[in-house]
């Protein structure tokens, strides 16, 4: 079974349906990317896939739990929000915003979920979030507080935060977007080495060289409806959708 | 480069004149003035300043400032108690919750102090006893006392405003903190407690650090049901000698004490919570 299995899923906001009917599988291991639109649902399917927008049909398992729902005795009963959150440990988000908690320093911000989440002792924790730091490249930077961190600096910090809960599935919406230019790459650099080591990830972007390059397939939204869907080779370099083409003309 | 050099002379060749405030001295002097003049007014009234530092440490009035602290401290701190509460009814999804807040706000905070403190100590008038059928059951006039009267008369009036404040401060936090907790599974509570609280207190500890100062004041209004608050204590020392003027003075130095200090704790209070 694939890691992410999205069949039929639809949302609306009042009476504009913004999802209408998304089919979607992800395998372990693989590197959907998102495009679309502005305004085609990207970010609210994401927000579907960790539970923090509650769909109005069809249904999403990530790894077999159907999300958002308990089986038992054959049928499905709606969670809790306290259940909830406990299903969005194996999920982790990274914002447009980066959305830091601004009161803590970087290491405290990667360890808040492992020590208050999970409940584990600090000592460890410290020292798994050390490493994370490592890993993005911000070692000397474990004291500062966000204000005190450029804008990819932030985004880096906020990858190790959803890293440190050590989850299956990494979802980005949109993580390059609120980047000044020369800052983009380094936020690239962390995401295209976390797909090299084999993590599962839904990325909605506007960056097709990133899409192109790291992508195991790449997924065209508009209008809350799956356009076009393949390798990045046949949706980026040969578009069959007039949708597409359009879109992509103005993107490359 | 010619002109640059000439440009340079004409600078030095010219003298500043620093601009003058012949206003700043006119207007300081006149301040001064009615200083000095008020001091030399209260030294000629007719007021024992000499009595003034005995009815300072009366032990009365120590008792007094001991039951004006424990009343403004607890009053305060239930408020904040229910403010919270009544803040998070008002934000929650059950409307029922929501209307509750609403009208629980509107009723406490629209009635004068004074008013609810005399209903509450008058409440034995109407109710003989406080009760919840098979569970318990006490007379009102044992449970009522003056005390309890101006703690709920006080506590419960500042709980309406506290609400407002902490909802304010609930409000103003980024949307987008909430989801990130959300996102590294967080609980709702741990959501309050580790992100939100925090991030909140920058809005809600100057309004009610105000508010407490307004508190330790308005326990003087305990004092018209008999509760040996500040003021009370100083009518009860002067009842007995006349020094009326004398004992008021004690006490107000008392106040002045009081909110010093309570404001020297809230700068050191917005200080650990501030911006970084
Ligand atoms: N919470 C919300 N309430 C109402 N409308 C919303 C909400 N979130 C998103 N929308 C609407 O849903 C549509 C899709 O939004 P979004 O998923 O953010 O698109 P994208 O991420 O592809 O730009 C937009 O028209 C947007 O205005
Ligand atoms: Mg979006």
């Amino acid at each position: 079974m694939a890691l992410v299995e999205a069949i039929g899923v639809r949302k609306s906001f009042g009476h504009t349906e913004v999802l209408k009917g998304i089919d979607l599988e992800v395998e372990r291991g693989e590197v959907v990317c998102l495009l679309g639109p502005s305004g085609a649902g990207k970010s609210t399917f994401l927000r579907c896939v960790n539970h923090l927008e509650t769909i109005d049909a069809g249904r999403i398992w990530v790894d077999g739990v159907p999300v958002g729902f308990r089986s038992a005795n054959g049928k499905l009963h709606e969670l809790r929000e306290r259940e909830a959150a406990h299903q969005r440990r194996d999920v982790g988000m990274v914002f447009q915003r980066f959305n830091l908690f601004p009161h803590r320093t970087a290491l405290e911000n990667i360890m808040e979920g492992p020590v208050q989440v999970l409940g584990r002792g600090r000592a460890e924790v410290r020292a798994e979030a050390l490493a994370l730091l490592e890993r993005v490249g911000l070692a000397e930077k474990a004291g500062a507080h966000p204000a005190q961190l450029s804008g990819g600096q932030q985004q880096r910090v906020a990858i190790a935060r959803a890293l440190a809960m050590k989850p299956k599935l990494m979802l980005f919406d949109e993580p390059t977007s609120a980047l000044d230019p020369e800052l983009v790459g380094e936020v690239l650099d962390v995401m295209t080495s976390l797909a090299r080591d084999g993590m599962t990830m839904i990325v909605v972007t506007h960056e097709i060289g990133f899409a192109r390059s790291v992508a195991d397939r790449v997924v065209f939204l508009v209008d809350g409806a799956v356009v076009e869907t393949g390798t990045p080779a046949d949706v980026l370099d040969n578009p069959q959708q007039p949708r597409t083409q359009q879109f992509l003309a103005k993107v490359l | 480069m010619a002109s640059d050099t000439r440009t340079h002379d004409v600078r030095d060749e010219l003298v500043v004149v620093p601009l003058s405030h012949p206003w700043r001295w006119i207007s300081g002097a006149v301040i001064v003035l009615v200083i000095a003049g008020l001091g030399w007014a209260m030294s000629e009234a007719r007021i024992q300043w000499e009595d003034v530092p005995g009815f300072f440490t009366h032990p009365v009035m120590l008792e007094g400032l001991l039951n004006t602290i424990v009343l403004a401290v607890a009053a305060q701190g239930g408020a904040i108690v229910l403010g919270v509460v009544v803040a998070l009814m008002r934000l929650s999804a059950n409307p029922v919750a929501r209307w509750f807040a609403v009208g629980y706000i509107w009723l406490f905070r629209g009635l004068p102090v004074l008013l609810q403190i005399l209903i509450w100590f008058n409440l034995a008038l109407v109710f003989e006893d406080i009760s919840i059928p098979m569970l318990f059951s006490v007379p009102t006039n044992v449970v009522m006392t003056a005390f309890v009267a101006a703690l709920l008369g006080l506590g419960l009036n500042e709980s309406a405003y506290m609400a407002e404040i902490v909802r304010a401060g609930l409000s103003s936090v980024d949307e987008g903190q909430t989801e990130a907790a959300k996102s590294i599974g967080m609980t709702p509570m741990t959501t309050l407690r580790r992100v939100v609280l925090p991030q909140a207190m920058r809005v809600i500890i100057p309004p009610t650090g105000n508010n407490f100062i307004n508190m330790i004041k308005g326990t003087s209004m305990a004092s018209v049901i008999a509760f040996t608050e500040l003021i009370h204590a100083a009518n009860n020392i002067s009842s007995r000698n006349l020094e009326i003027m004398e004992t008021l003075f004690a006490a107000a130095a008392w106040y002045l004490v009081m909110v010093s200090v309570a404001s020297i704790g809230q700068h050191y209070l917005e200080r650990a919570y501030g911006p970084r």
